[in-house]
């Protein structure tokens, strides 16, 4: 799985070529492993590039939270040449470094390990009152799942950095509407989320974060801001390859080889699309 | 360890309170100690830390799991955190969080859960941890520490703040008897002994080897080797099996669930290396109640006189 040496300063289009190749990266992870969860990790996959090539600097930090879209984390260490692509190959297999879920014993690149839910936000707090302590003026980062606002401990992190006014903490909420079993609505909807947070005394940025530019633009505003902030990052779970695109079927199940190339054909397609824009 | 009577006339202080004073000491020679608790300062002997350090010392409610969470992110940074609560509810309610957050990233946390055992007395049974050494000592990187008394919580604080990975520090309401003294040794890993016998092994952690040595003292009749086990996790092998290869049987004591404690640690290795008799004082298969701690230990056939039967049957 080969990857392009990514541009140091990326212009909005580089950016969602970058996406593309990372997307591309997940279906091979995923179809070799025939393990994984697809979904998510194309869904987030824009949000993921944005991070990574343009608003995490050396001394912030990333949690993935929801650790079962880690197809989409490697994939970017690997295009960020943090980690040889060709490791992404092992993915899932035995001995390598890049686990089911996220082990940061074995991968230092990674903040954290995780993939029971709800666990992320807390770790991310507790980074976070380090940073004040050292009077280091890192930004902590965490992903959640939309699934994760099920989990009393994400309510519990949430309480904590909003009663604390705790600067210096994002938390991205991958708002895509599925989990494993269902649609969130159908399962346990967190709504009306917005309202919850805010009255948990967090900021909070609603955003379409499969849009490169508004995606940028929410990330920086909430660096910027004194207040935790929430982004909710509305995206469709599956982005990119249409067949998966909305459906909670694809949460965590590998496509086929036939899928798997009709998957990169789309994929294909959106190179294409993203390469005529002016 | 001779003279037992009269140092166990000293019932000034709990393991908690050796705790307490232990990690304001600690906190004054390394600057890199924060403490987390959740709600229970006071209970959990923080108090004089929260005072004296309050921009290292961090309360986050009636919150077990983010409290697990927030030490792992603290130490992830490079913090040494000890995380406090009532051992039901830390490792009790958030071991899922410190199997993760905690363990698989090896990250420098120790678990300090106080109000072990039926120790606990008048709480009943719903704050009486007695499955936290197993919980815990099933963790890979975890080590589990079961300090005897006062003076023992005070050096295992001081080693745990400068060993490096996760630790669950188990600690006891009660004030009970000093079974240690100042000069007496301590280090992670290793058991001590006692008193020396040849007729049959006695093994124990925590305060409740205090019952042991009053037993002991009145089965003249047969020379018992009494074994302190701080450390469960890891265990000092060596110290165990010598003794065990010359008394050929061992009974092991703890206020605990017989199922994965001490006695299971140490059955796990004589299994192994050399099989002998055993037989284990604990709670069988059954939960606390309310009660003072003395008669818990009666009613639950825990105290020095079942400890004297057990010896006497093995």
């Amino acid at each position: 799985m080969w990857m392009p040496q990514a541009a140091t300063n990326p212009t909005l289009k580089e950016l969602e070529l970058i996406a593309v190749n990372i997307r591309r990266a997940i279906i091979g992870m995923i179809t070799q492993a025939q393990s994984g969860h697809p979904a998510g990790a194309l869904g987030t996959t824009d949000i993921i590039t944005a991070l990574y090539f343009c608003e995490l600097k050396p001394e912030d930090d990333f949690i993935l939270s929801n650790g079962h879209i880690c197809p989409v984390l490697y994939a970017a260490l690997a295009a960020k040449s943090i980690i040889d692509s060709r490791e992404l190959a092992t993915f899932r297999q035995i001995n390598t470094r890049l686990q089911g879920h996220p082990h940061n014993t074995e991968l230092p690149e990674l903040a954290t390990s995780s993939g029971p839910l709800g666990q992320g936000l807390s770790q991310a707090i507790g980074m976070v009152l380090a940073n004040k302590l050292d009077n280091k003026h890192g930004h902590v980062f965490c992903m959640i799942s939309d699934g994760e606002l099920q989990e009393g401990q994400t309510w519990e992190a949430l309480m904590y950095a909003g009663v604390n006014q705790l600067a210096g903490l994002t938390v991205i909420v991958d708002r895509n509407h599925i989990q494993i079993s269902g649609n969130t609505e159908d399962v346990l909807s967190p709504e009306p989320l917005t309202a919850k947070l805010e009255a948990f005394n967090w900021a909070v940025i609603d955003i379409n974060g499969n849009n490169m530019a508004v995606t940028l633009k929410a990330l920086k505003e909430a660096k910027a801001d004194n207040l935790p902030t929430a982004i909710i990052a509305n995206t469709i779970p599956g982005k990119g390859v249409e067949f998966m695109e909305y459906q909670f079927s694809w949460h965590g199940k590998a496509p086929s080889k036939t899928e798997a190339e009709q998957a990169l054909k789309e994929l294909d397609t959106l190179e294409a699309r993203v390469r005529s824009k002016s | 360890m001779t003279n037992t009577t009269t140092q166990q006339n000293c019932h000034n202080f709990s393991t908690r309170d050796g705790f307490g004073e232990a990690i304001v000491q600690a906190a004054k020679q390394d600057p890199n100690i924060v403490v987390v608790t959740a709600d229970l300062t006071e209970s959990t002997r923080v108090e004089e830390f929260a005072k004296t350090y309050p921009e290292r010392f961090f309360q986050v409610g009636v919150a077990e799991q983010n409290l697990a969470g927030i030490g792992a992110g603290l130490a992830l940074k490079g913090k040494t955190v000890f995380i406090t609560s009532f051992g039901v509810f830390s490792p009790g309610r958030n071991w899922d969080q410190i199997r993760i957050s905690i363990c698989y990233s090896n990250a420098n946390v120790k678990i300090v859960g106080s109000h072990a055992g039926i120790a606990t007395g008048q709480d009943g049974a719903t704050h009486q941890a007695l499955e936290d050494i197993a919980l815990t000592r099933v963790l890979p990187n975890m080590t589990v520490v079961s300090p005897c008394d006062y003076l023992e919580a005070k050096k295992a604080t001081r080693a745990l703040a400068r060993h490096k990975g996760p630790a669950y520090l188990r600690l006891s309401r009660p004030k009970t008897p000093l079974l240690t003294k100042d000069e007496t040794k301590f280090e992670l890993g290793k058991a001590y002994i006692l008193q020396e016998g040849t007729d049959v092994t006695v093994a124990g952690c925590g305060p409740i080897l205090a019952e042991v040595l009053t037993a002991a003292e009145q089965l003249t009749e047969l020379s018992i080797e009494i074994i302190n086990c701080p450390t469960i996790k890891p265990l000092d092998q060596a110290t165990l099996l010598t003794s065990v290869k010359k008394t050929g049987k061992v009974v092991v004591v703890e206020d605990h669930q017989v199922a994965g404690g001490l006695g299971s640690a140490i059955a796990e290795l004589l299994a192994q290396e050399f099989p002998a008799k055993m037989s284990f004082i604990g709670m069988r298969d059954t939960f606390g109640e309310s009660g003072s701690y003395e008669d818990l230990l009666k009613k639950y056939k825990m105290n020095s006189e079942a400890i004297q039967k057990a010896i006497l049957a093995i």
